[in-house]
């Protein structure tokens, strides 16, 4: 193998696996260590910069971040990143002289931006320090979107929500709310320099089985009832609910049926747990609350007696071998099965849904009827008009819609300067030795054996009398210590100089997870297979040096290191050192980013 | 010295032995030693043996005397016997023990310093009464513990790190085994675990006195460009290639086939087999003239021969010589233990 390029910053961005799998590629080590050291308001600031709302995503965020942490590989449970967020945000205290200043000169250029989610709002964020002038348009009467209506508030608080999308407002925004755009052609005719669009996908699919029609007083879209209970249209729903389907809205229904009235709430899914879409910690949540999930379940007909639902007839299905895309194949088991029921909630998945746009304004669709989007620019074929988060290329989640909200505010930015919108701005990047003293580092490199710290949780029969009693209470100060000390410091890397090594081997006896090689030189599957443990891992890479002295190289398999920095210690000659990688993603306003480039070096 | 403990986790795919333990259970605790110490290299490689061996640790007992090399027991088998004996009485206290309890394993760790000098008599005669025991110096040419003052083993082509000349010719310990009867003698670099553990393998496996030389430069010291103990000397000079070996047990298959007369197969006390291939036409370790030739030769010519250099296949331990009871003395009854003042009145009348 070639020696490893280690000043292509991909490349330690890589070993940061949390944030490397974040869209936004929040830098997490950073901001944990900020919350070990008591410095909240901080570590709010890099977590603000980046994903724009960490008290909201640090209790309802997917966080791609915590499959992909390292800790999941070397014990079982990863780093509760998202609860370490979450104290981040619950502790702040006051951030306001830390806010972009927002020019009172605005630069003459008006963007409107439709559908008032974390998409346009992220968009609105990062162009306002700039000087734009943001026009936010919603059909509903507050801003938040999704966030709002199909998230129920025993997740998040109104007041959590509410202070994250009203700081955003407070920059200037100028909201329409309450206003359904019904023309596309008709709102571009009102001169703005540029339009983003970001809809999310509204409407929920439905299902059409007999009996659908008759019993249709008491079938529910899933996410069209979580906004009726979010405005609070809704107050009540029956004895007896079956819910149909498995992601974490079916799972948000569930939950939301309880606090309702509900006393015999089901889920019914129609494939086998183990591929249900819905989030482990969600499914276990629910399950905690005493709701059943019956998997393998296919709905057949809604059963309807006197002219009013009675119950949910089910084909049971069974699994025969997998398919070409590693899915469960399922086939009807030949029994059925009847759930008798008040009310039935679907929540089978959201579709995208643009009847607003006018096919003839150089707007080009594809044969899904979804907008074509340049995956970089978030740009359409219609120059100047931008897509980002669900509506864009469907159902997705908020970091993802925040990640948009930053690459479209950037190409808007571009667009409106005359720019090229396709040439993207580089992220930043920096190296920097973390020695202190004879092994002493800037950095906690002591391992913690800790076990993952479980979130306390509010009393459960209280919880379940009250759909705005949060459920988790979040870390303590004491709780989020002993976690943040879970994490391995990922972004503080080993980086070898070769000329300087003697090949003692002492840091290859030293390494707790054994991933330090001294060997000859092979093509990758071969080395991968002679390291001390074989590299199986092949997402993660191997970091090869020049070649030693003896002909040999060193080969340290990324996969399992803990970032201890003992190589670097036990290294007689410092060809070891821990320095950090400070990675600094790209965005349209220097301003939003200051916490940020404060640890470039 | 590091200030924290070796992380408690583990690679999840280490692999485990017959005992079901990996290499990290036969660790001992953090080496207190100066990073890059060719000491911590064969602690090393005494753990990654042990564990190959599938040995339990219980069924070890790891002896040393005083020196940097003595404090290394620490550093592997924690949860063995051990005893840090006294300056250069490593010998004693592991024949005391071999004579009570002839079932352990015994590792003796010492240095230079404590074997070539102030133990240089214990050492001779723990190869003189064929202890069944592997000894192992850490041979790094100079007192590491006090400033790095030339050992008795230094090379006197090799001056201090300072320049500093060498006034006295060195004492090869590994020439003396082999004239004090000693039954497995071998050399090796720390540098170099293909060699080195092998040996290890071999010297625990051997019945009788195993001697280990193992060159270890001392990266505060004794590792400068003029040192003939730096890892860039030894492995410039190394004429490991010449003589290398591979170590079977005896639950293992031998699949390896060698050219007719470049190898040889040395069935060992366990049942387990060395195999020696690119055997040299001058050099056959059954043959101690011969070893000692090899090992003169190569001095004389500022090189190092490693590997294993010599080897008795017939040599009978302490144990057979003084035709001792087959049971350690803790497994005896105590009517055997104290046969009482009849007994003691026989011997006495046999001896007046």
């Amino acid at each position: 193998m070639a020696p490893t390029d280690i000043s292509n910053p991909k490349y330690f961005h890589k070993v940061v696996d949390c944030q490397w799998a974040c869209p936004t590629h929040t830098p997490v080590p950073e901001y944990i260590r900020l919350i070990a050291q008591g410095r909240y308001a901080a570590a709010y600031m890099l977590n603000w910069e980046s994903n724009v709302f960490p008290g909201i995503l640090g209790r309802v965020c997917d966080r791609p971040c915590e499959p992909a942490c390292r800790r999941g590989r070397v014990e079982e449970k990863p780093v509760a990143i998202c609860r370490l967020k979450r104290v981040a945000a619950d502790y702040k205290g006051e951030i306001d002289a830390f806010m972009p200043e927002i020019p009172a000169q605005k630069n003459g250029r008006r963007i409107a931006l439709i559908g008032a989610g974390p998409a346009s709002l992220t968009v609105a964020r990062d162009l306002l320090p700039l000087g734009y002038s943001c026009v936010l348009f919603d059909k509903d009467p507050k801003a938040g979107g999704l966030m709002r209506t199909n998230i129920p508030s025993f997740r998040l608080p109104a007041t959590v929500l509410d202070e994250e999308v009203e700081r955003i407002l407070g920059f200037g925004v100028e909201a329409r709310f309450g206003q359904k755009i019904k023309s596309l052609a008709t709102l571009l005719k009102d001169g703005y320099d540029a339009v983003f669009i970001g809809t999310g996908a509204p409407k929920g699919k439905d299902l059409d089985i007999p009996g659908r029609r008759e019993a249709a007083a008491n079938i529910h879209i899933g996410i069209d009832w979580l906004t009726s209970v979010a405005f609070e249209h809704v107050h009540t729903v029956g004895r007896r609910v079956v819910v149909i389907g498995g992601g974490n809205t079916a799972m948000d229904c569930c939950r939301t049926a309880l606090r309702l009235g509900g006393m015999d709430v089901k889920v019914t899914v129609r494939s086998p747990r183990r591929v249900m879409k819905a989030s482990a910690w969600e499914i276990e949540d629910a399950e905690r609350e005493g709701v059943p999930i019956l998997d393998n379940h296919a709905p057949k007909a809604f059963l309807v007696e006197k002219g009013r639902l009675k119950g949910v007839r089910f084909q049971k299905m069974r699994e025969v071998g997998i398919d070409t895309s590693g899915r469960p194949r399922l086939e009807p088991s030949g029994e059925e099965v009847v759930l008798e029921c008040d009310d039935v909630l679907m929540a089978i998945g959201q579709e995208n849904a643009f009847p607003w746009i006018e096919r003839s304004i150089g707007l080009e669709f594809d044969e899904r009827s979804m907008p074509k989007v340049d995956r970089a620019t978030m740009m359409s074929t219609r120059p100047g008009v931008f897509f980002g988060g669900d509506a864009a290329w469907g159902p997705e989640n908020i970091i993802w819609a925040v990640a948009h909200g930053h690459q479209a505010a950037i190409s808007i930015d571009r667009f409106c300067c005359g720019e090229e919108v396709q040439a993207r701005p580089a992220p930043h990047s920096s190296l920097a030795s973390q020695k202190m003293g004879i092994h002493e580092w800037s950095y906690k490199n002591d391992y913690s054996a800790v076990q993952r710290v479980a979130v306390p949780h509010a009393d459960k029969a209280q919880a379940l009398r009250n759909l705005k009693v949060e459920v988790e209470l979040g870390y303590d100060d004491q709780l989020a210590a002993r976690e943040a000390a879970r994490c391995l410091n990922c972004d503080v890397q080993t980086v070898f100089t070769a000329p300087l090594c003697i090949e003692c081997d002492a840091c290859m006896d030293i390494c707790p997870v054994d991933c330090i090689n001294f060997t000859a030189n092979d093509d990758e599957a071969a080395l991968r297979q002679k390291l001390r443990v074989p590299a199986r891992n092949k997402a993660q890479s191997l970091y090869i040096s020049d070649p030693l002295k003896t002909g040999r190289i060193m080969a340290k398999d990324e996969d399992m290191c803990l970032h201890c920095g003992l190589c670097a210690e036990r290294c007689p000659t410092s060809a070891w050192d821990m320095k950090k990688f400070m990675y600094v993603e790209a965005q349209s306003a220097a301003a939003c980013l200051t916490h940020h480039n404060a640890y470039l070096r | 010295m590091s200030y924290i403990a070796k992380p408690s986790a583990h690679h999840p795919a280490l692999p485990k032995n017959a005992l079901g333990l990996t290499r990290r259970d036969y660790e001992g605790t953090m080496s207190t030693l100066c990073a890059g110490c060719g000491h911590d290299s064969i602690t090393a490689a005494i753990i990654e043996a042990c564990f190959e061996m599938d040995l339990p640790a219980h069924r070890i007992a790891k002896v040393s005397g005083i020196g940097c090399s003595s404090k290394a027991p620490t550093y592997f088998l924690s949860r063995s016997h051990g005893f840090n004996s006294v300056h250069g009485r490593m010998p004693s206290i592991t024949t005391g023990a071999n004579l009570a309890n002839r079932d352990l394993v015994y590792i003796g760790v010492s240095g230079d310093g404590d074997t070539a000098s102030i133990g240089l008599g214990q050492f001779c005669h723990a190869v003189r009464r064929r202890l069944n025991m592997t000894y192992i110096v850490m041979n790094n040419g100079c007192y590491g513990l006090t400033k790095g003052q030339f050992s008795a083993t230094n090379d006197k082509s090799s001056p201090s790190k300072k320049g500093e000349a060498n006034p006295f010719e060195a004492i090869d310990l590994c020439q003396m085994a082999i004239q004090l009867g000693a039954g497995f003698v071998a050399r090796s670099f720390s540098g170099d675990k293909a060699q080195l553990i092998p040996l290890i393998k071999a010297a625990i496996s051997y019945k009788g006195f195993a001697f280990l030389d193992v060159i270890s430069p001392c990266v505060t010291f004794n590792n400068h460009p003029t040192s003939t103990k730096s890892y860039d000397y030894v492995r410039a000079h190394n004429m490991a290639s010449e003589n290398q070996l591979d170590y079977v047990e005896h639950k293992e298959e031998i699949t390896v086939d060698y050219a007719e007369g470049s190898s040889a197969s040395i069935e060992m006390h366990d049942g387990s087999l060395l195999l020696l291939h690119k055997l040299d036409q001058q050099h056959d370790p059954r043959n101690a003239d011969a070893a000692l030739m090899t090992i003169r030769t190569n001095a004389a010519k500022g090189s190092v021969a490693t590997g294993l250099l010599y080897i008795s296949q017939d040599q009978q331990d302490m144990h057979d010589v003084l035709a001792t009871v087959e049971q350690p003395l803790n497994a005896a009854s105590m009517a055997d233990l104290c046969p009482g003042s009849k007994a003691l009145e026989a011997i006495n009348a046999r001896l007046r």
